[in-house]
C-alpha cells in the first residue's frame, strides 16, 4: 500500500458513509456492552430492515462516548442527537427520532450540550465514539496512518523526533518523562536490534483510560508505535496488555491483522524499506509489571520483578537491547502531533505540561466516565463542571489521583491547575489518569488502608523496604481502624513512610506511602478521632475501644 | 542431558493438550513463551495442575522451579479448580468506595464462602479482581464471565442463590 491507496480508501469509505442520510452510532466499548448495547445494535438493525430504511440509515458500532454511567449510549447525526440508557425496546423510538424527527421519550434523551461533553478537548479520543474500532477503513477515513506515511516517506528519523520534542509531550504513564528525550536516547543507543514496547498494563485500580483507547481506536496506538519504531530504528514491537481486558486484546489483535493485511505493518511498509511487526503479550495480573524493568522481565517470560536502573531500558532493555517503552496514551498522542506539528501541540496546555490528558472520572461523582481535558484545567472544573458535582447533595471530601502511587487532594486545593508539577506540589501525582472522587461517606484512614493493602499484596517481594515496610504500615493502619492504636503509632507510621519512600528499589515502593502521607497531612483529624476518641467520623470503621483489651 | 522434543508426551490422552502444544509450537518452544503458554493451559483446562506445569517446563526447557515461580507470582493464574459458577467482585478503588466490601459480605452471608473460596459442593467460587476498568459502572461484578455494573446487595444475593440452587451439571462430579 502506498499514499495513493491510502487516499483512495479514505475517499471510498467516506463516500459509502455519505450515501446514508443518517448514521446511528451505538457504543460497543466494554462499559456499554455490559449494559447490553450489542442487543440494542441488533435490534436497531432489524427494526430498520423491517421498515425498509436500511438504505437511508446505517447502524454503526463505535468506541467509548465517555459517559459510561448513562450507558448504553447511542448518538446520531454528528452527535446532535444523543440517547442514554437505551434498551432494545427503545429501538423504534430512537429511529423515529432520528429519521422522522419525532421527539423521543425524555428518559432516553440526553443533552449533547452537557458540560461533560462541551468542556472537553479531544485529541487522543478524537475518534472514540466516532469510528468503528474493528474496521481499519474507518480509521483511514479519519486521517489514519497518514502521519506514518508522512514520516516514512518525507521525514528522517531525527526529523520525527524533532517534532515530538518540540511538542513538549511528556509520558502519560504517570511519571511525566519528556517523550522526545526518551526517543532521542533510544535512537542514539547502540544495538543491532531495538524494540518498541507499549505499556498497556493499566494496573491502577480506578483507571480505565488505556482500556478505552485500545477498545475504541486501536489503530491509533499501532500507528504511534510504528512512528516511534521508525524514529528510533526498531523493527519489532510488543504491546503488553492486561489479561483482564479481553475486549481490548481482541480488538488489538483484529487491528494488527488488518494492518498487516493492508501493508500498514510488516515488511516494506508503504513500499519503503521500513519493517515493523507488533505482537501482543498478555499480562497476568501483577501491578508491579507496570514498572518498565518488571514489564520487560515479564515479556521475557519470567516473574515480573524490577531490577535497579541504570542501565535504563533505553540502553539495555528487552533481551539486553535498547528498548523504548511508552504508555498507550503517549503513543496515541503521536499521530496528531506529526499530522499537525509539534508547535500546534505545544500551544495547548500549560508551560511545562503540554497537550491534553485523559482522565477516568469515577467514585462519588454524578457523571462517571472518561474525559479528555486540556492540561491546566482546575480540579474544581473537572469535578463540579464536567463531573456534575457530588450525588445526593453530599459534601466533597477529597479527590484521589494517581492510584496507589498518588495522593488524596482535599478541598482547599481544588483550584490548583491539573498538571504534573502542581499535583506533585500537593503530594499527589498526575498518574496515568484515574481520578476517584470521595465524599463524606469515605473514611480517609480506611482509604489509606485500602491502598496500603493493595501495595502490600502487589509488592513483588524483591526488596525488603517495600516488602516488609508496606506490611508494617498496613498493620498500623489496620490497628488504627480497629481502635487498637496509640498516639505513638502515628510517629512510627510517619517514620516508616519516609523510610519506604527513600529505600525501595522501584516506583511501586517509592510511591506506596503517598496515599498514607497525604491523608496524614490533610486529614490528621480523622486519624486522631480514631485513636483518641475511638470514633470513625465517616462511620466506616469500628474503632470503639474496649478498655479491658487495651494493652492486653 | 536435555530431553529432545520427541520424547516429551502430554500428561494424559486429553485432546486439549493439542491446543497447548500448538501454542508452544507457534513460539518455537522458546522459554520466553512461558507466560503465553500458561495462559493457554488455564484457558483450556480452567486452572493449572502440577502435571501441566511439569509438562510445560520440560517442553520449553525451563526449570520446573521457574515455572512454579511464575505460576504463583501472577494473580491471574490459579492452581485451584474453579467452581461451576464464578462470581468475581471488583475491589478496585471506585468499586471499593461504592461498596464492594458490602457486596463481599453479602455473598459470604448467602453462600458461606470468603473470597478465594469455593462452596463445598463446587457450585460457586467467590473471587475478587483488582480492577476491571469498569469504574464508570461501580460497583461491578463479573457473573460467569459477564460484567454487570451498579450491583446492589439484593442483586448479588439473588444471583448467588440461583447459582446455589441450580442443577449440578454432572451429579457427583466433585465427590
Amino acid at each position: 500500500m502506498n499514499q495513493d491507496d491510502l487516499t483512495s480508501i479514505a475517499a471510498q469509505t467516506k463516500q459509502s458513509e455519505n450515501r446514508y442520510d443518517h448514521v446511528i452510532k451505538v457504543c460497543v466499548a466494554a462499559g456499554c456492552l455490559s449494559a447490553n448495547s450489542e442487543q440494542v445494535k441488533t435490534q436497531l438493525e432489524s427494526e430498520l430492515k423491517q421498515r425498509g430504511l436500511e438504505t437511508c440509515c446505517k447502524v454503526k458500532g463505535v468506541g467509548c462516548m465517555g459517559l459510561c454511567a448513562a450507558g448504553p449510549l447511542v448518538s446520531a447525526d454528528a452527535n446532535e442527537l444523543m440517547f442514554q440508557g437505551v434498551t432494545p425496546a427503545d429501538a423504534s423510538a430512537v429511529i423515529d427520532s432520528v429519521v422522522d424527527k419525532k421527539p423521543a421519550p425524555a428518559a432516553i434523551v440526553m443533552d449533547s450540550q452537557l458540560d461533560f461533553f462541551t468542556g472537553q478537548k479531544k485529541i487522543v479520543l478524537e475518534n472514540s465514539g466516532e469510528i468503528d474500532p474493528e474496521r481499519v477503513e474507518d480509521y483511514i477515513a479519519a486521517d489514519g496512518y497518514e502521519a506514518l506515511f508522512h514520516c516514512i516517506t518525507k521525514l528522517k528519523p531525527l526529523g520525527v523526533i524533532e517534532q515530538v520534542t518540540k511538542s513538549g509531550l511528556r509520558g502519560r504513564g504517570g511519571a511525566g518523562f519528556p517523550t522526545g528525550l526518551k526517543w532521542t536516547t533510544v535512537a542514539k543507543a547502540q544495538g543491532a536490534r531495538k524494540y518498541v514496547i507499549c505499556n498497556a498494563d493499566e494496573g491502577d485500580p480506578g483507571a480505565f483510560m488505556d482500556r478505552s483507547v485500545l477498545e475504541s481506536d486501536p489503530h491509533r496506538v499501532l500507528e504511534g508505535m510504528a512512528i516511534a519504531a521508525y524514529a528510533v530504528g526498531a523493527s519489532k514491537g510488543f504491546i503488553y496488555c492486561r489479561a483482564e481486558y479481553p475486549l481490548a486484546v481482541k480488538r488489538l489483535r483484529i487491528a494488527i491483522r488488518q494492518a498487516e493485511n493492508n501493508g500498514l505493518l510488516g515488511m516494506n511498509i508503504g513500499d519503503t524499506h521500513f519493517d515493523f511487526k507488533i505482537e501482543v503479550r498478555l499480562g497476568a495480573g501483577a501491578f508491579v509489571c507496570g514498572e518498565e524493568t518488571a514489564l520487560i522481565a515479564s515479556i521475557e517470560g519470567g516473574r515480573g520483578t524490577p531490577r535497579p536502573r541504570p542501565p535504563f531500558p533505553a540502553q539495555e532493555g528487552l533481551w539486553k537491547s535498547p528498548t523504548l517503552i511508552n504508555n498507550v496514551e503517549t503513543f496515541a498522542n503521536i499521530p496528531p502531533i506529526i499530522r499537525r506539528g509539534g508547535d500546534w501541540f505545544a500551544s495547548i496546555g500549560t508551560d511545562k505540561s503540554k497537550g491534553t490528558k485523559v482522565f477516568a472520572l469515577a467514585g462519588r461523582v454524578n457523571n462517571t466516565g472518561l474525559i479528555e481535558v486540556p492540561m491546566g484545567i482546575t480540579l474544581r472544573e473537572i469535578i463540579f463542571k464536567l463531573g456534575g458535582g457530588i450525588p445526593e447533595g453530599r459534601r466533597f471530601k477529597a479527590v484521589q489521583s494517581g492510584g496507589p502511587s498518588g495522593g488524596c487532594v482535599p478541598e482547599q486545593y481544588l483550584d490548583i491547575p491539573v498538571d504534573y508539577d502542581s499535583l506533585a506540589s500537593v503530594g499527589s501525582i498526575m498518574g496515568s489518569g484515574g481520578m476517584i472522587v470521595m465524599d463524606e461517606t469515605s473514611c480517609m484512614v480506611d482509604v489509606a488502608k485500602f491502598f496500603m493493602d493493595f501495595c502490600m499484596s502487589e509488592s513483588c517481594g524483591k526488596c525488603v523496604p517495600c516488602r516488609v515496610g508496606t506490611t508494617q504500615m498496613h498493620n498500623i493502619l489496620e490497628r488504627i481502624t480497629q481502635g487498637e492504636a496509640g498516639p505513638q503509632d502515628l510517629d512510627l507510621l510517619t517514620r516508616l513512610t519516609s523510610m519506604v519512600k527513600a529505600a525501595s528499589l522501584c516506583g511501586l515502593g517509592q510511591t506506596a506511602p503517598n496515599p498514607t502521607l497525604t491523608t496524614l497531612r490533610y486529614f490528621m483529624d480523622e486519624y486522631r478521632a480514631h485513636i483518641e476518641e475511638g470514633r470513625c467520623p465517616a462511620g466506616i470503621c469500628h474503632p470503639a475501644k474496649v478498655e479491658a483489651e487495651v494493652g492486653a | 542431558m536435555l530431553p529432545t522434543q520427541k520424547t516429551i508426551s502430554p500428561p494424559s490422552e486429553d485432546k486439549r493438550w493439542k491446543i497447548v502444544d500448538g501454542m508452544m509450537r507457534r513460539h518455537g518452544h522458546e522459554p520466553y513463551a512461558l507466560i503465553e503458554v500458561l495462559h493457554t493451559v488455564q484457558e483450556t483446562f480452567g486452572f493449572l495442575t502440577d502435571d501441566a506445569l511439569r509438562y510445560v517446563a520440560t517442553s520449553l526447557r525451563v526449570p520446573y522451579s521457574r515455572v512454579y515461580g511464575v505460576a504463583t507470582f501472577y494473580h491471574f493464574f490459579t492452581m485451584k479448580p474453579p467452581g461451576e459458577h464464578t462470581c468475581v467482585v471488583c475491589t478496585g478503588t471506585a468499586c471499593y468506595i461504592k461498596g464492594a466490601p458490602v457486596l463481599l459480605n453479602a455473598v459470604q452471608e448467602a453462600a458461606g464462602i470468603k473470597q478465594g473460596e469455593t462452596t463445598p459442593d463446587g457450585k460457586l467460587s467467590l473471587l475478587t479482581a483488582r480492577c476491571l476498568g469498569s469504574c464508570g459502572l461501580a460497583p461491578a461484578v463479573v457473573f460467569d464471565g459477564q460484567v454487570a455494573g451498579k450491583i446492589t446487595t439484593e442483586t448479588i444475593k439473588k444471583r448467588v442463590r440461583t447459582y446455589l440452587e441450580s442443577e449440578t451439571l454432572a451429579e457427583g462430579a466433585h465427590k
